[in-house]
């Protein structure tokens, strides 16, 4: 069981919170193609290595934040707020 | 007869003044304080201890320890059965009864033993070829009867478990003297230190063969202030360094805790937890008398027994000569040692004082005598082309293949292997960050260099720095392959699965070439004892036939946990009551007066109905919704989901999340709103009312409570900080009472409601403020009955006050109350769907008819994309429609399944809900059916269990079609 650093309460047993997916999926336009939209909600590129996702801290303070882990390890690289800048990265992308 | 009990001093372990009795296969047995079940059989000369897994052959115990193959046990105390223990690890208490596994009808005469007359006939893969030829069916029965070893009781596990939390700095597994030198070290530089032992003392090897060595040790930790934890043992490292472990509680009084499950959570973990060792592979080496070198050492010393009067040991490491030595001072007549290796490869230091009557080089045990017991062995040259063999009588055969370290939690972390080719084992390759082997299970064997280094790792790790490494050493040379292809007769690597050396090469003949598919293929090491012994044999066979070098063949991966742990512990006190706590209506008095049967419903505890006298909890289901219809009912909806959503932008917001429109809601009116996913599944439902021109008052199913606010929760924080929006759920802070019926407003009225609520003055869908006999409320006209109806919100603790007033006067105008059995056939009458019941995974508005609210919203909501995909307008979906047998009696199973012709066949789709039906005379249901609007009137068949059905599809508003009844 991990641990994850909330931005906001600290390190935390990983059962406090609910993992969100992979972060910086970017909503196609609603005027995207049938296909641009079925892979928005069905295709995710399952990184093998750091990975930018994610959490909410549901049994704490309720936030959701990213946070880049590596997938294969499980390290913790970093972890931000919402509205703080991450880093762009094309990880996450289908 | 063969083992015996040694005099006192032998025997550290043992409190010879507490003598204890306990039953073995029905027996009677004698033991001292300190014994394990194990140590007193072989007291007592007992040498039967199980029957092997596959072919039930009969074997002894084998080791004295969790490695343990053989002795496998069913325990039972106070009548508690508890499966599949090793007799080598469980303590004798007073009273305690063993019963041996995997053999019919006893021990002594196993029926299953026929199996070993046809053993060549069950080959290795035997399993998998049965699914090719001739057929797994033919053999499944007669397979799976023989599977599995202990018998699981099928009542509650009565015995207690507890759980406990700690973090520490460092934790140190395994409490010999490398453990004890590494939580010294850690403890003097300040550390919070956890120390834990498999035994019940600390010192490991050295706590019975040097214990003088090991006091001091022992009495500093103590002094320093480290948590020791004893009959302790770490079963997994887990992400994070978090290390689980199992510690028994000594003879608990009854009704006491007997398990307790540590999750520690450590800053450094160092694992110091010892060394196994492997046996040689030779022919009938599986006899009962056959075991491992240093158990017969450690039988010896710890619990003051001889496993046998006159041993042969068959050596692959200089370590033989040691424990020779040590046996014969004891008493234990050493006939030989049978040494696989050259002479030249035996340490000349090791061997000297040699006590054996005769030492034999490069040779090999041939064969074994005695089926029951060994009686005597052959041992000649290894090369089995020439050279004479050796008859020696015996009783014991001790292997002493050389020691493989325990890697597991290494390994577990992450951490690499690394095959040491002079000694023929594998040792950690490197540091993982966190955690360090030291000791024996890093390959450091001798005393003061193990001491000193893990001394110097547990500081080292205290500062937060990489852990020193240090070669493996001070073990010299063991041959990785022990075992003779030539020699006739079964030689033996996995004996808990009876995996053969032959089973090996067969598999790798069958062009088997990873050690992943050779283990699963052959079972070797697959069974209770996951290979602790059987390992590194079976990849050095492996090796030996593919030809690749044992380093290329590589290990299997180590997995938790360690040891069986029971699932009790797992669940620790989360059973029972604590499992999933019900939550609780707070009029439950109130409805248990009523006569309320409880049932859980999506976690609540709730009433199905109120059964009169004679009445079950259907037929009182019926008559409620009779009632409820002709007059009036009362129904407690406190589960609904409620949340207030305020602030400017609440009305926009609701819009975003719902299917219709709420922003255009006057204050007072309420709504139906349908929630979906991004997918365009549906989430969830409810009715939304205006409250004020910023808030609103959202109900949800009475599942749907929290998965409601958690997505509003996320559109918020992640999508639209912007919107000035609060969710606050208050699910708990207000009760619900609902009435329902014709005579619902009559009832009111008589308790002195305001006439502003009657149903000429109160428009369906309305929201109104109401005092009712002083209690503040929140009355909103709708109806899931089809009934007139109102939805009284109180604040909770208010509703059983309020449900004895309503039901004085409701029950003198033939009113009922009515519980969710009730409801559910009222509103599948009336064809309203229940979200996860008559919805799933898949189900999106158009399938239940709820296409209309879409196409009208012109504005953007969450799922309403995905709604225009094609998939989600493929005309062949299910539907949600009507279904009534053709006899117009028959109850049409909920789950059954619509299809053409008797499956397996391709499926229309499949039943939902089904209510018995008063108000029409006959039974209805709902069914999710593909193309079902435009069916109707069609005869279909359904399918249940074998079963077949005939129905007519009809439109799903079953009862009241025009809903001329929702005014009263």
């Amino acid at each position: 069981m991990m641990r994850l650093p909330c931005p906001w309460c600290g390190e935390c047993d990983e059962i406090e919170f609910v993992y969100g997916g992979p972060s910086a999926l970017l909503r196609p336009a609603l005027e995207a193609s049938d296909e641009t939209w079925g892979r928005y909600l069905y295709f995710r590129a399952n990184v093998k290595g750091p990975s930018l996702e994610r959490w909410r801290h549901a049994y704490g303070c309720g936030q959701w934040f990213d946070i880049r882990r590596d997938s294969a390890t499980h390290r913790v690289l970093a972890a931000f707020k919402f509205g703080e800048v991450v880093p762009q990265s094309d990880e996450s992308a289908p | 007869m063969s083992g015996f009990r040694l005099p006192a001093p032998s025997g550290s372990r043992l409190n010879r003044a507490v003598e204890l009795s306990f039953t073995f296969d029905g027996r009677a047995h004698r033991a001292f304080s300190g014994d394990t079940i194990a140590s007193a059989l072989l007291a007592s000369g007992e040498r039967l201890a199980g029957r092997s897994f596959k072919l039930h052959r009969p074997r002894g115990i084998f080791s004295c320890g969790v490695e343990e193959p053989n002795a496998i046990v069913d325990v039972m105390r106070d009548g508690r059965r508890h499966p599949n223990a090793r007799a080598t690890c469980v303590e004798v208490e007073e009273g305690l009864a063993a019963e041996p596994v995997n053999c019919r009808p006893s021990l002594r005469f196993d029926a299953g033993a026929l199996t070993g007359l046809i053993s060549s006939l069950v080959p290795a893969g035997f399993y998998y070829k049965t699914f090719k030829w001739p057929s797994w069916r033919f053999f499944e029965p007669s397979i799976r009867r023989m599977a599995g070893l202990g018998r699981v009781e099928l009542t509650a596990d009565r015995d207690r478990y507890d759980e406990v939390n700690v973090s520490v700095d460092v934790a140190v597994i395994g409490a010999g003297c490398s453990g004890l030198a590494a939580a010294i070290s850690a403890a003097e530089a300040g550390a919070r230190v956890l120390l834990m032992s498999s035994a019940p003392v600390l010192g490991g090897t050295l706590a019975w063969a040097d214990a003088q060595a090991i006091a001091p040790l022992a009495s500093k930790v103590r002094d320093l202030g480290v948590q020791v934890l004893t009959r302790t043992t770490a079963f997994g490292l887990y992400d994070h360094n978090l290390v689980c472990a199992r510690e028994f509680l000594a003879s608990p009084a009854t009704g006491a805790v007997r398990e307790r499950l540590w999750k520690i959570r450590a800053g450094s973990v160092i694992a110091a937890a010892g060394a196994f060792e492997r046996p040689m592979v030779f022919p009938d080496n599986d006899r009962p008398g056959v075991m491992l070198a240093g158990a017969a050492d450690k039988y010896a010393h710890a619990y003051g027994v001889a496993c046998g009067r006159r041993a042969v040991i068959a050596a692959n490491c200089d370590r033989a000569y040691a424990v020779a030595r040590s046996l014969a001072a004891r008493g234990i007549e050493i006939e030989a040692i049978v040494d696989r290796r050259k002479e030249s490869e035996v340490d000349a230091g090791a061997r000297s004082g040699a006590v054996a009557k005769h030492v034999l080089f490069d040779s090999v045990i041939r064969a074994v005598r005695g089926a029951r017991g060994v009686r005597g062995c052959a041992a000649g040259p290894a090369d089995s082309s020439g050279g004479r063999a050796l008859s020696l009588d015996c009783d014991l055969i001790l292997s002493a293949g050389g020691l493989t370290p325990a890697v597991h939690l290494h390994s577990q972390a992450g951490g690499k292997l690394e095959w040491l080719q002079e000694s023929a084992m594998f040792v950690p390759a490197g540091a993982h960050a966190g955690v360090a082997s030291v000791g024996a299970c890093a390959g450091i064997f001798e005393r003061e260099v193990a001491m000193e280094h893990a001394a110097a790792v547990a500081a080292a790790m205290v500062r937060g720095e990489l852990a020193p490494m240090l070669p493996a050493r001070g073990i010299g040379r063991s041959l990785e392959n022990t075992h003779d292809a030539g020699l006739r007769g079964k030689q033996y690597v996995d004996l808990q699965n009876d995996v053969t050396a032959n089973d090996i090469k067969l598999a790798v003949r069958e062009n088997y070439r990873s050690v992943e598919l050779v283990k699963r293929y052959t079972t070797t090491g697959m069974g209770t004892d996951q290979g602790k012994t059987s390992n590194v044999n079976a990849i050095a066979i492996m090796a030996d036939q593919t030809r690749l070098s044992t380093a290329e063949v590589g290990t299997t991966k180590f997995r938790p946990p360690f040891v069986p742990i029971s699932m009790g512990l797992i669940a620790s006190r989360r059973a029972g009551a604590l499992f999933r706590p019900l939550k609780r209506l707070t009029a439950q008095e109130w409805h248990q007066q009523c006569g309320g049967s409880f049932e859980e419903y999506g976690g609540w505890w709730r009433p199905a109905s109120y059964p009169r006298p004679g009445e079950s909890v259907e037929s009182a289901a019926r008559r409620e919704a009779r009632m409820t219809r002709e007059a009036v009912g009362l129904f407690d909806g406190s589960p609904l989901g409620k949340l207030e959503v305020v602030g400017p932008d609440a009305g926009r917001f609701l819009d975003l999340m719902y299917v219709g429109t709420l922003s255009t809601l006057a204050v007072g009116r309420s709504r139906y709103g349908l929630l979906l996913h991004e997918s365009g599944v549906i989430a969830d439902d409810g009715v939304v009312a205006r409250l004020g021109p910023r808030s609103f008052w959202v109900t949800t199913s009475s599942g749907g409570a929290e998965r409601t606010a958690a997505a509003f929760d996320e559109w918020l924080q992640c999508e639209y900080p912007d919107m000035k929006v609060l969710v606050t759920p208050v699910t708990s802070s207000w009760d619900n009472v609902t009435l329902a019926g014709p005579k619902a407003w009559r009832v009111l009225e008589a308790a002195g409601v305001s006439p502003q609520l009657s149903p000429a003055s109160c428009a369906h869908m309305s929201l109104r403020n109401a005092v009712i006999d002083g209690i503040e409320a929140r009355v909103l006209r709708a109806s899931f009955s089809g009934e007139l109806g109102y939805e009284i919100y109180v604040p909770a603790g208010s509703a059983a006050a309020l449900f004895a007033r309503l039901h004085a006067i409701a029950a003198a105008l033939g009113g009922t109350p009515y519980g969710v059995e009730a409801l559910q056939i009222m509103r599948v009458e009336k064809g309203y769907i229940h979200i996860g019941t008559d919805t799933d995974g898949t189900t999106l508005p158009g399938d239940i008819g709820l296409a209309s609210g879409v196409a009208k919203k012109q504005a953007n909501f969450v799922g309403r994309r995905s709604l225009l995909q094609p998939a989600s307008r493929d005309p062949d979906r299910l539907q949600l429609v009507g279904l009534i047998a053709a006899d117009k009696r028959t109850l049409l199973p909920i789950g059954a399944q619509i299809a053409k012709t008797s499956p397996p066949s391709a499926g229309e789709g499949y039943i939902t809900s089904s209510v018995h039906s008063d108000a029409l005379g006959y039974p209805v249901s709902l069914v999710m059916l593909a193309r079902g609007t435009e069916r109707l009137g069609e005869t279909v068949r359904a399918f249940h269990l074998g079963k077949p059905f005939t129905a007519t599809v009809v439109d799903r508003r079953f009862f009241d079609p025009a809903g001329s009844r929702l005014n009263g």
